[in-house]
């Protein structure tokens, strides 16, 4: 065993001092090699988190909320809805929701406007979300004013800020009365957004569902099921941009795997020809290609993924924070949690290490069992 | 000092250091808990259904809430006015016979 460790040993010094011989051209692959790792990991780290966060804090969203339809588009409800659901077997509790946007020309940021039952406030009273407080440097106690749907200006104080633990949720609520949600929407009193609808039984979402359309034909309710879902999809790593980073780094480690694969450089084949010349085995060779390939793959696989963590869950992306941006004003400020399996570990793995090491072995295992002397020679 | 060696340790070393991205990553969702207690807890009270990601559009700011047809408006694939929206994947129900359907008469 120790004659084995000592030789792998000999072996693996040989093979450091022939990558250094090439040390520019080593050190460029070793950089692109990370950074291909660094980027698929940052994405399924990034994504995966932000999956599973969702589907903790959205387990408590409304089973169903039913929105009216009107031309294939959503249109306000009557609030005579909510008391027709209310009737049906099975609803335990069917309440109209008012909340809708408000566009500030002035910081060019959209707000989420809410009406909340279990935060009544009087009249001329709001409370803001911290992202909100944040960006427009709007505190408790200061005034904001806006715009109604009449054009006159609606001055509100603010009462309170949500808290900054929330921000993943409420980063752009406004929160304020009935009345003031009124007076600055225009929104009829017999009129709301939507219906929230709790149903008693959580096998009876679907069945309830059908049961409103088939009553208020022109409305369309959505499950918690498929608001869970709809989270899943958007930030599944094999969709949307976040298919088209994988599919360029997939791309580039192929072309340079390729290059690797498609045979050994001049100075390579004579290396393995001198090698064979004084006394090296085929798996010799092997092995000393198997543990030059490590060294590359391996080491900036575990710098790649070690890297990616620290920019997701240490530093927030700050790479990905201006695609995810896009044109918003408002943008949460939050850390997510790292959530990280051996799956998603061993799927990189796979991606990345085992087709390099292979490329690299196959054309040295070609070269390494022709005649040392026909290498030399030509 | 031998090369062999330097390099196993280095490599012992990324080894440590992946092992320690697993203890810290259970350690934080420990601490986690009370935050995301607290966003789950916000989300019951004001009956939200969507986080706050993108807050360029409408249906960017609550996905799940948008009309069937209003995100990739267009076609499906296409190129989307709002940056974010190339994030995000074709609704599942686009062109299937799922559950939406059946429920959108």
């Amino acid at each position: 065993m120790k004659r084995w460790i000592n030789k792998q040993k000999n072996i693996i010094d040989f093979t450091i001092s022939s990558l250094l011989r090439r040390k520019g051209k080593n050190t460029a692959l070793f950089f692109v090699y990370t950074v291909i790792v660094f980027l698929l990991s940052s994405v399924m780290f990034y994504t995966h988190a932000l999956k599973k966060e969702a589907k903790i804090i959205l387990q408590s969203t409304p089973d169903i909320v039913v929105q009216r339809t009107m031309a294939g588009r959503h249109d306000l409800i009557p609030v005579r809805y909510a008391e027709e659901i209310r009737k049906i077997r099975g609803v335990n509790a069917a309440t109209p929701r008012l909340w809708g946007y408000y566009y500030d020309p002035q910081s060019r940021a959209n707000f989420t406007l809410m009406v909340s039952e279990s935060h009544p406030l009087p009249s001329g009273d709001i409370i803001i979300g911290s992202g909100i407080s944040r960006t427009l440097k709007v505190f408790q106690g200061d005034m904001m004013t806006f715009r109604t749907f009449k054009g006159d200006l609606l001055t509100l104080q603010v009462a309170d800020i949500l808290s900054s633990k929330s921000e993943l949720v409420s980063s752009d609520l406004i929160l304020l009365s009935e009345e003031d949600f009124r007076y600055l929407t225009g929104m009829a009193k017999e009129q709301a957004t939507d219906v929230v609808v709790r149903v008693r039984n959580p096998k009876e979402f679907k069945t309830v569902a059908v049961k409103i359309v088939n009553l208020l034909p022109d409305t369309r309710p959505i499950l918690k099921d498929e608001i869970l879902r709809t989270y899943d999809s958007i930030f599944d790593w094999r969709s949307g941009m976040v298919v088209l980073v994988i599919f360029i780094s997939v791309l580039a480690f192929i072309i340079f795997s390729w290059d690797k694969a498609s045979g050994l450089s001049a100075d390579e084949r004579m290396e393995i020809g001198i090698l064979k010349a004084i006394g090296w085995e085929t798996s010799d060779v092997i092995n000393m290609k198997f543990w030059e390939g490590t060294a590359i793959s391996l080491t900036s696989f575990l710098s790649g993924v070690v890297l990616a963590y620290v920019h997701i869950f240490f530093t927030s992306a700050p790479l990905f924070v201006q695609v995810l941006k896009g044109w918003s004003i408002l943008y949460p400020s939050f850390k997510l949690t790292p959530f990280i399996n051996p799956y998603q570990i061993a799927t990189l793995f796979f991606l990345t290490v085992v087709p390099y090491t292979v490329a690299t072995i196959i054309p040295s295992w070609r070269a390494a069992t022709v005649d040392p002397d026909s290498i030399m020679r030509s | 000092m031998r090369r062999s060696v330097v390099y196993l340790s280095g490599l012992g070393f990324l080894f440590l250091l992946l092992a320690g991205i697993f203890f810290h990553a259970m350690y934080r969702q420990e601490h986690a808990v009370p935050r995301l207690n607290e966003m789950a807890r916000i989300v019951k009270d004001l009956e939200l259904t969507d986080l706050c990601l993108f807050t360029e559009a409408r249906y960017t700011r609550h996905p799940s809430q948008a009309d069937l047809q209003t995100a990739f408006q267009d076609h499906p694939m296409a190129m989307e006015h709002f940056p974010s929206g190339s994030f995000m994947k074709i609704p599942e129900g686009i062109g299937r016979n799922n559950g939406y359907e059946t429920l959108d008469k």
